[in-house]
Parts: structure tokens; sequence; C-alpha cells
């Protein structure tokens, strides 16, 4: 589907001594991608295979049939306990004596700051560039029904971590598919924790890492000019090996310190464009409406829109990946449901709110093109929507909030950059505790994995988007399916933990300290 | 007058005149000699994944650290001047924790030292001293 995006710049002349690079510089790029694509092509066919007849991949199904099983299953928990889970943000219910612990506010922000990123920006353009306005419609369903998904799998990552005797812990999918099963005397638990593990090493070094590096290197040679990708992708590979295997954590702390701050400057200058445009608000609604359940031109119709819509919110909020439960695992609580609670916020912050804001930009800024007398959107041959300047992915983001703030592409440039950076920080963690559990723990082997994730780090800024956009998407999607399937097994177990924890509060036997 | 007196300290000098004068003032009365120390936190601050996960064991290594290197050795030395000594340790903001500690201890007073930073300084980056008379549950002593 998105074999066909490729670079925009492919021509463009590029700047000073980058305009220089050598003939060969461009062939190792061509050469990687080449290897690249035919070694990963089956993969990504297999989880995006369509069910027999139709273009609907049944992997779609999966996550979205998951995600209403779970909302049912407890009973639209996100609607119910929202306003609970914010007061457990802000720590009304945290005992004092606590203080210096993992607040649910941190395990929150440090989850948050994993998904927030690339997938809001350049997957939200990608979405809406191919399946329309309406594309959003189905891509705030996907985030409302994630909800309930991610409260799932994050009570469980609590549930069942480990905690060692020198304090520290280890949580996620693989803990909690082996214990969670062995303590409902079920078999297979060991295998889906082995084969989560797997998926999750792809996922780290796909979207976690090519995705984000490719990404970066992409705005980066939007500002200065086209040039080779490797030049980008070893630059980011030195700055991260020095991060996580140098341990060098001042360029960690400056990153987590910044994103935040990024992530606040982002929303806001959507919600100042969106405001300017006041005007527009009601129709771009209606575009979203319409595009929805008609697709407004777009390939595929309304099931384009409403795959690509999930397709990205998927993505972007990672509800049922798994890797929101590592995240979560570390925070302090004596109730696993608590920080279930809490992490149904992040669909909404991550989907709902940000994603939206970002689609309300792009389709507001017009960038996207019509034709005059039926109001169609014009699809390309490639089965894009046709855009103002050609610009797809990030950059098409990018162009549509200079339309409002012509500077406004450099801040998003450096504000993808860092995004990129703290993804793949959170999805090196992410990847290694996959890692450790495969194979143990141990110095040489952490490095290993480390050094590994570093060479992929190139690999993806070499690549071109689509065969990197398709294996990310298919190594994340392939973690979801074991997840979603081992949480339909346990998910017996987060109720009993939800029913408890309800009488508990309603009794009063819970109390808020302040 | 309850006879208790809390005593923010941190290792520094200003902190250690602030100790002195308070157990003086409590020697005199009979009474005894809270010294709390705190260690700056905020809840809603960020942390990489690595550091959530090593965060339970740091804490306990602070805490640690903070009672063999700091408190124990001057809890030793303000013991025998003729006031009760006990220690607390706790983690949050400076001003809002003594505060607290304070009220659950019922104390008299609360005392500290001033690090004696600019008016200039003091505006850019707080200060406990401006911050805990604002809010103090009972009389405060900046001791300079």
């Amino acid at each position: 589907m998105y074999r066909t995006i490729s670079r925009a710049a492919g021509a463009a002349a590029g700047l000073g001594l980058m305009g220089t690079a050598p003939a060969f510089a461009q062939s190792v790029d061509e050469t990687v991608n080449q290897i690249f694509s035919n070694s990963t092509g089956w993969f990504v066919s297999f989880i995006f295979s369509p069910f027999p007849g139709t273009s609907f991949p049944w992997i779609v199904a999966w996550l979205v049939i998951a995600a209403t099983v779970f909302t049912i299953y407890f009973v639209f928990i996100q609607f119910r306990a929202f306003g609970h889970a914010i007061s457990l943000v802000k720590g009304d219910y945290s005992d004092p004596n606590d203080a210096g612990e993992v607040s649910h506010f941190q395990a929150l922000a440090t989850a948050l700051s994993g998904t927030v990123g690339l997938g809001n920006i350049a997957g939200v353009a990608v979405a809406v560039g191919i399946g329309g306005p309406g594309a959003t419609f189905w891509m705030i369903l996907a985030g409302l029904m994630g909800m309930a998904t991610k409260f799932t799998e994050c009570t469980l990552g609590v549930k069942y971590r480990n905690e060692y005797e020198d304090g520290t812990v280890s949580g996620g999918p693989m803990y909690y598919l082996t214990k969670g099963f062995a303590e409902r005397g079920l078999p297979g638990g060991k295998i889906l924790a082995v084969m989560f593990s797997i998926f999750c090493i792809l996922g780290a070094l796909g979207g976690g890492n090519m995705f984000q590096a490719n990404q970066a290197h992409q705005q980066i040679s939007g500002i200065v000019g086209d040039y080779p990708g490797w030049i980008t992708g070893v630059i980011f590979a030195l700055v991260v090996f020095a991060v996580i295997v140098g341990g060098l954590k001042s360029i960690a702390r400056v990153t987590e310190k910044v994103v935040p701050f990024m992530g606040v400057t982002y929303v806001l200058a959507a919600l100042v464009i969106i405001i300017m445009n006041a005007d527009m608000i009601g129709w771009a609604f209606g575009q979203i409406f319409e595009g929805a359940f008609t697709g407004l031109g777009v390939a595929g119709g309304m099931v384009g829109a409403l795959i690509q819509g999930f397709k990205r919110a998927a993505f972007s909020n990672e509800a049922g990946v798994g890797s929101a439960a590592i995240a979560h695992s570390a925070v302090r609580t004596k109730e696993p449901i608590t920080e279930g609670f809490v992490s149904l916020l992040e669909p909404f912050i991550d989907t709902v709110v940000i994603c939206t804001m970002t689609a309300l930009v792009i389709i507001i800024s017009g960038q996207l093109l019509t034709d005059p007398e039926t109001g169609l959107y014009l699809v390309g041959e490639s089965g894009m929507i046709q855009t103002a300047d050609g610009s797809s992915g990030v950059s098409l983001t990018s162009a549509a909030f200079g339309t409002a703030f012509g500077w406004f592409p450099y801040v998003l440039a450096l504000a993808v950059v860092l995004f990129a950076f703290s993804t793949m920080i959170s999805w090196s963690y992410y990847g290694l505790k996959a890692w450790t559990y495969l194979f143990g723990e141990g110095k040489s082997k952490e490095i290993a994995f480390k050094v590994i994730f570093c060479i992929f780090v190139v690999i993806g800024a070499s690549a071109n988007l689509g065969p990197v956009i398709d294996f990310s998407d298919a190594a994340i999607f392939a973690m979801a399916v074991v997840n979603v399937f081992g949480l339909y097994f346990l998910m017996p177990i987060v109720r009993r933990e939800l029913h408890s924890y309800l009488e508990r509060l309603k009794s009063g036997e819970i109390k808020k300290f302040n | 007058m309850s006879g208790k007196f809390v005593v923010g300290y941190d290792g520094s000098e200003a902190a250690q005149r602030a100790l002195d004068f308070a157990i003086e003032r409590a020697a005199a009365q009979g009474g005894s000699v809270l010294i709390a120390h705190v260690l700056e936190w905020s809840p809603y601050s960020f942390l990489t994944p690595n550091e959530l996960e090593e965060r339970h064991k740091r804490r306990r290594e602070e805490l640690e650290r903070a009672e063999t290197a700091l408190m124990a050795p001057v809890v030793k030395a303000a013991s025998g001047k003729g006031a009760e000594i006990e220690s607390v340790i706790r983690y949050g903001r400076i001003a809002e924790v003594l505060c607290d500690i304070a009220k659950e201890n019922k104390a008299g007073q609360i005392f500290i030292g001033r690090n004696g930073h600019s008016a200039w300084g003091a505006r850019v980056f707080g200060s406990v001293a401006s911050a805990l008379v604002q809010t103090a549950p009972v009389p405060c002593t900046i001791v300079p």
C-alpha cells in the first residue's frame, strides 16, 4: 500500500558540501533499500494480508475486535474510570510516604514520550493523505476503544512484574504471559512470551528505530537540502550509542525535559491555527464525518478511510501492542489496577487529542486537493490524495503548519528529530527488555543488542519510506497478535482486580490522601 | 507552646547555625529538636524508562546515604547539649514538607538557615525561606 511512496525530494540538488557527496553514497542507500525490502517482504505480506476477496487486512480487524471486546467486557471502563484516572495522576490517592518513588504521573509521562512522536505527526499525515479526512473519524474511534485495551495490558504489566532484590523492576507482556498463564493453569504462556519477545525486538528495530531515523532524515534533508540518508543515520546512531551504551545520561535527561515542552508547543500551535480558522472547524468536522462513511473519493472509499484510520491509531497509541505495559510497570502502587486506570489516558491524549489536532490542521490548511466540481479528493496514481506541493508523510504536516506560520517547519523539524530520538530511547529499552528475557541478563548480551539497535538506525535512515514503514507496522502489529491473544485469557484476572478495587473505593477503604 | 522545634537541615553551614540556635533555645526550655532533611523531589518530573526501572533502588540508596553521611553524624554531634534530638528524612518540596512535619509532630516552631542568595537569585530560583514564611502553620525562625 505504501510501496509507491518515495522520498519526495529525490531530485533536489542539495546545499553546500552535502551536494558534493560522492555517487557511491546514493548507491549505498539503494543497495540497503533493495536488500531490506527483499528480505522483509514476506513478513509484511503475511501481516497485512486481507481477508479473502476483500481489501480489509485481518490484523486491523484483530485490533478493532480486541478493543471492542475489552470495552464491552469492562463495561466502557474508559468512560467510567476517566475521572478517577485523572485524580490518580494528580496524586490524590498517593501515599505521601511513597514520595520519591515512581509516581503515576511519571509512569504515564514516560510511556507517553515513547508513543507521542512521529505517529502523531507523520503517521496522521500518511493516514489523512491516503484515507482522506474520514480516516480521522476512525482514528478517534480506534483511540477511544483502544483505551480499554491499554487498561487491560497495563494492569497486567504491573500485577505480574518481576521485582528483584536490588529494588529494580521488570515488567511487560513477556512476564504476564508466562506468570498469568501459569496462574490460570493454562499451557503455552512461555511460548507466547518468547514469540512476543521476538516481535518486540523486531518492533523496536522497526517502528521504534528505523521509521524514526527515516523520518528524522526526511525532516533534516527537507531543510538543508537532499543528501544521503546514511549520513543522518551514522550521526543519530552515534548519539543513540552514547546514550544507551555509553550511559551518557545528560543527553537523555535533556531530551526528556525538552520533549514534553515540544509536545505542548506542538499542541498549542495546532490550537492556534484551528482557532484562527474557527469558521472552518464546522466544515472540517463535516469533511471528517462525511469522509468516514463515503470516503469522499479516496482510494478504497469508506473502507480505505477506515483501514487508514485504524492502522494509524494503532501505530500511534500502541494499544494492544504491549509496549506500554513495559513502561508502566515501574510505578509504585499497591493496586495494579490503578496503573491500568492511568494508562487509559494515554490513547486519549495521544490519539483523541494530539492526532486529531494534526488531522484538523492538515484538513483546514487545504493541502489536500479536491475537485472543485464534485468536492471529492483528487487521488493520484499512487493511491495518495494529491497535495498542494506534492508532499507526503511528515512533510505534509510541515507544509500544513507552514501555511499559517512560515517558521513552523523549522520548529517542527526540531520537534521531529527530538521526538524521533526520545522514541528511539524508549524503544531501545523495550527491545532490550525482550532481548534479556530471551537471552538472559548480562553486560555483553545487553551490549550486543544495543549495537544491533544502533546499526539499524543507519539502515532506517538510508532506506526509502515505503519498505521501512511496511516493516515497522508489520513488526509492531505482530506484537499485538501475540499480546492480544494472551489478554483474552487473562482478562478475567483484570476483572477480578477491578471489582475488588471498585468495591473498596466505594466502601471508603481506599481513601484520598489529600 | 509545645516544646518541639523542627529544624530544616541540609548539611550546609547555614543549616548548622540554625540547628545550634534551635538546640540552645530548646535546651533552655527543656524541649526537643527534630532535625528534618528533605530530599528535593517532584512526582511530576520526567524520567527515562531506565530511570523508572531503577527508581526504587535509587531511592533506597539515597535514603541510606542521607542517613549515614548526613543525619547520623549530625544527630550524634547534637546530642548531649541539653535537648532531646530526633531526626527524619523525607522526599518532596522542602518548604511544603517542613510544614507537614511541623503539623504532624505538633511542633511549636520551625528553624531554618538562610543560604544568603541575592534577592534576584531568590526570585529566579525560589527561596525556601520565603516559601516557608508564607505557608508555615507555626512561627518560623530564619537564622542568617
